[in-house]
């Protein structure tokens, strides 16, 4: 049933952010200490898991293929819902401080992937 | 009217549905006819949406975007960060754990990276616009790393009020602008594949724009890029306050 797959999918979220509010509360962090990145990692290697023993229904992979659909509409909801006006009101430092480490950050990303690349990946 | 506005405040989420499908059209279309799909459909979906929140905030006066017309309330619910990382989780579900596992340390480094670079620019454009104590330097370098890094940085260091607002205004304007930029700069930088995509997603910090500016390059590399930018609001919060905020006191 397609429940299965949403349910599944709920349950990664919820562990994987409690594991996050948890990590961040224990490292002194007034922030959630990448929930998501851990639910991610819970779906992947617990769907792997129940996948090689059959127990995942095609029915049930529907349930999450929905949302990970849904996920460009959501994205265009959260652009709806910003603060644009004051991000461009705010002023020439905002928007310059917003603005140059971007580039900045751009700059350094072709570096540390030649720099990270192993041979093993080519 | 009345019974029209009230049933459509009642029905946030679908009235959301509703809504989100019409500006996705639109912004297909226009990528199609207008743009001869030189940009991707959901990178003009993106871009319409935050001219829809623009306009919707200089009527409103609002926060919020489109949600503080009262008809468009469930735009909150439907944009917001519960269903944000609801839907990056399930796309996952593609991700291969044998290629994140061979890019963890680059991520790892990335992480790092980006924190310290947008740290760093931040600080310096506020010492251009003449800022000279260390605490209101620190909140608006924190600004340059996330729009959370910011004001938690600043309520740390107890920084002014007007500084913590300007180091929010400078994390939503990195968001809004890794979401338009990155479909841009892609080829440039080899965005194009997960090892990239995770770097990609550590050096820039910002959940939303990595999430977004994915989504308008290739949603195939969203989990990966998504999977390292979660963990860097937490690093931001974590050294910002302490580490960089102290360095930036022993040199001022």
């Amino acid at each position: 049933m397609v429940i299965y797959g949403v349910s599944f999918l709920g349950a990664c979220y919820i562990l994987g952010q409690l594991l996050g509010e948890f990590l961040a509360k224990w490292i002194g962090v007034k922030a959630n200490v990448g929930g998501v990145g851990f639910a991610m990692l819970f779906l992947i290697l617990a769907h792997d898991y129940f996948n090689k023993r059959k127990l995942f229904s095609a029915e049930a992979e529907k349930g999450i293929l929905f949302w990970s659909q849904m996920y460009i509409p959501v994205i265009v909801a959260m652009s709806a819902t910003q603060n644009v006006v004051v991000a461009l009101d705010s002023g020439l430092l905002a928007i310059l401080a917003g603005v140059i480490p971007v580039f900045m950050c751009f700059a350094c990303i072709p570096l540390l992937v030649k720099l990270t690349k192993s041979p093993l990946n080519n | 009217m009345e019974i029209i506005v009230n049933f459509f405040e009642k029905n946030g989420l679908i009235v959301a549905f509703v809504a989100v499908g019409i500006i996705s059209y639109l912004g297909f279309l226009i990528s199609k006819h207008v743009l001869k799909n030189k940009i991707p459909g959901a990178a003009v979906s993106i871009l319409l949406g935050l001219i829809v929140a623009y306009f919707a905030g200089l009527h409103t006066g609002g926060s919020k975007g489109i949600a503080d017309i009262s008809i468009f309330s469930g735009m909150s619910l439907l944009g917001g960060s519960m269903f944000r990382d609801f839907a990056i989780v399930s796309t996952a579900m593609g991700a291969s754990f044998m290629l994140i596992r061979q890019t963890g340390l680059a991520g790892a480094i990335a992480l790092v990276l980006g924190t310290t670079v947008s740290f760093v620019g931040g600080a310096i454009i506020a010492m251009f616009f003449g800022y000279h104590d260390a605490k209101s330097i620190a909140t608006i370098g924190a600004g340059a790393c996330t729009f959370i890094v910011g004001p938690v940085t600043g309520a740390a260091l107890q920084a002014s009020s007007e500084v913590i607002a300007l180091s929010i205004a400078t994390g939503v304007v990195k968001s809004i602008f890794v979401t338009i930029s990155t479909p841009f700069i892609a080829p440039y930088i080899g965005l194009n594949n997960a090892h990239s995509a995770m770097i990609y997603g550590g050096m820039m910090s910002t959940t939303s724009g990595v999430s977004a500016g994915l989504a308008a390059t290739d949603t195939k590399l969203v989990p990966y890029g998504a999977l390292t930018a979660t963990f860097a609001t937490g690093m931001g919060c974590l050294l910002c306050p302490s580490v960089f905020y102290l360095i930036l006191e022993k040199i001022l």
